[in-house]
């Protein structure tokens, strides 16, 4: 083994570029794991396609006999969907942190110059990315066997997809902070956390039809005002902007605490000394 | 000494009264060291003697109770991302993403230390380290020899001028062992890096180190120079001072005090 005697030139270590660069690192690690393991692309498309593919045939079963689905025959697919939006956002992101923990990488990026909010930039970025292929293949395959178009909502689609994707990154990262602050023995939190918001969200059923109390508590979710508001769309044409407004405002508030507890957690694991020991 | 040491641009590191406590227990109990720029030095203690802590806390990965620490100048408990893309580390803790290459390995780290031409970095890396032929394969398929190269070659990827190594050779066998000191002090020698390494191979600390801080129960029991060290406690070598201070061995009280009156 020899040495080479040359320094090696670094880029500026702070400013914008040097923060895209670094969740560029980072984005780059995920893609590489993704895209050389079929089974996680596969497992990625599988679970939205085999659940549209379940509403798919209640539609058609119920359909003849329906007279709502006669005249909004896309509502469960629509809303099954969507309703993947929010579940693959939200894995999106604490996978992303989880697969650290696997790794036992998460000492070898704390002792780097990977800032926290890169890290979490990082985790949006590749929430995005997985939201795109497990609900772009559920779609595909909901054009092919039951001729239906998510892109039939037009584009309140755009308000939609991004509410959701946001209250799923608000989730994803307190999962990530309650994984971080428990150990991978929460990991099943990942997974089971955000069927805790789905009774109160209304993807198949107005929120008038839940107690007052739960009506309470399902106003307070961005994503019962999502999807009151695919209802509109789907039943009376008409976008309810208020309703979108809503749920923006209520990501903005639901986004906030998630940073802050997934930030309290690292503060807690740097207290603790658990940066460098967390793993499998 | 000590304190002229750490308060002078000298001192590549500088750790003044640290303590770290965990509910009732004090794992690093009010250390203080410095270490010159360019050396080697050991951090030496049985188990539980607070180094993978101390050097936890020097990383920014662990926050201590009390104390300051300042590593290339940098105060790191106030701005530690001035100093970490200047440092580097390997520990048995860590790992690297199994599934991936070593290359592909090699190339995030790059990008995350900002290293300008990461494809040349890493093509001189897996020539320093012999890497050509695994550069290719996952990390998770390599032997325990193999990912320590590897660990060592992603320490080094932004050459860093402070190196903290935590058994940077355990469960190496003999030879691979005595490549990675001899790479590693080659190293040190071209770059002027400053090493502080953990460590419980003695024959490791005497070759490789100018100075060895000994550590027991979280307390700086000792320090100084491998053969100072030996001839100050009358011993053969460094295991049998290491098992002198481990041990807490008769002996020790006037070495302490010896120390103690040295430091001040």
């Amino acid at each position: 083994m020899s040495v080479g005697q040359a320094a090696v030139a670094l880029y500026p270590q702070t400013g914008v570029a040097a923060s895209a660069r670094r969740v560029r690192a980072l984005i780059r690690r995920h893609a590489y794991l993704l895209l050389k393991s079929w089974p996680r692309l596969v497992s990625m498309i599988y679970y939205p396609t085999v659940t549209m593919v379940l509403w798919g045939f209640v539609t058609i079963y119920l359909k003849p006999t329906n007279s709502f689905l006669q005249s909004a025959p896309g509502f469960f697919l629509g809303a099954v969907l969507l309703w993947d939006v929010l579940f693959r956002g939200q894995l999106g992101v604490s996978l992303t942190f989880i697969e650290e923990l696997y790794a036992r990488n998460l000492g070898n990026l704390f002792v780097s110059p990977l800032r926290y909010y890169e890290l979490v930039a990082g985790q949006l970025v590749m929430s995005v990315l997985r939201t795109l292929i497990g609900v772009g293949g559920a779609c595909a395959f909901a054009w092919v066997l039951f001729h239906y178009s998510i892109f039939s909502y037009g584009l309140p689609l755009i308000a939609f997809f991004a509410n959701l994707l946001m209250f799923g990154w608000a989730i994803g990262l307190a999962v990530s902070g309650m994984v971080l602050r428990w150990g991978l023995g929460a990991e099943e939190l990942a997974w089971a956390a955000i069927f805790l918001f789905a009774p109160v969200s209304g993807v198949y059923y107005p929120i008038a039809v839940l107690p007052s109390a739960l009506q309470a508590i399902a106003y307070a979710m961005p994503s019962a005002y999502v999807f009151e508001g695919m209802r509109a769309v789907l039943l009376s044409q008409t976008f309810r902007w208020d309703l979108l407004l809503r749920a923006f405002a209520l990501n903005i508030v639901y986004i906030a605490i998630g940073i802050v507890l997934f930030r309290v957690a690292i503060a807690y694991a740097r207290k603790r000394g658990m940066l460098l020991q967390m793993g499998e | 000494m000590l304190s002229a040491v750490a308060a002078s641009a000298d001192a590549a590191i500088a750790v003044r009264d640290l303590v770290k406590r965990y509910d009732d227990v004090l794992a690093v109990n009010g250390i203080s060291f410095a270490v010159r720029r360019g050396t080697t030095t050991a951090l030496l203690g049985g188990n539980g003697a607070g180094k993978t802590t101390t050097l936890s806390i020097l990383l920014g990965v662990l926050t201590p109770t009390s104390g300051a620490i300042s590593v290339l100048g940098v105060d790191m408990l106030r701005s530690r991302y001035k100093a970490l893309p200047r440092m580097n580390f390997t520990s048995p803790y860590v790992d690297l993403p199994k599934r991936l290459t070593v290359r592909e390995n090699l190339r995030v780290f790059a990008d995350l230390y900002g290293v300008v031409n990461p494809r040349e970095r890493i093509i001189e890396l897996s020539e320093e380290f012999d890497l050509g032929l695994l550069l290719k394969r996952p990390y998770g398929e390599l032997s325990a020899g193999q990912r320590t190269r590897v660990s060592l070659a992603k320490a080094l990827i932004n050459r860093p001028e402070v190196l903290l190594l935590d058994e940077p050779t355990a469960s190496l066998d003999p030879d691979v062992g005595d490549r990675m000191r001899t790479y590693l002090e080659t190293y040190q020698r071209a770059s002027g890096c400053t090493v502080l390494l953990a460590s419980h191979n003695m024959m490791e600390v005497e070759r490789m180190c100018d100075d060895v801080i000994m550590l027991r129960a979280g307390l700086l029991v000792d320090q100084g120079a491998p053969d100072a060290l030996v001839a100050r406690y009358g011993r053969d070598s460094m295991e049998e001072v290491f098992l002198d201070i481990a041990r807490g061995r008769a002996g020790l009280d006037e070495a302490e005090s010896a120390t103690a009156e040295g430091v001040r």
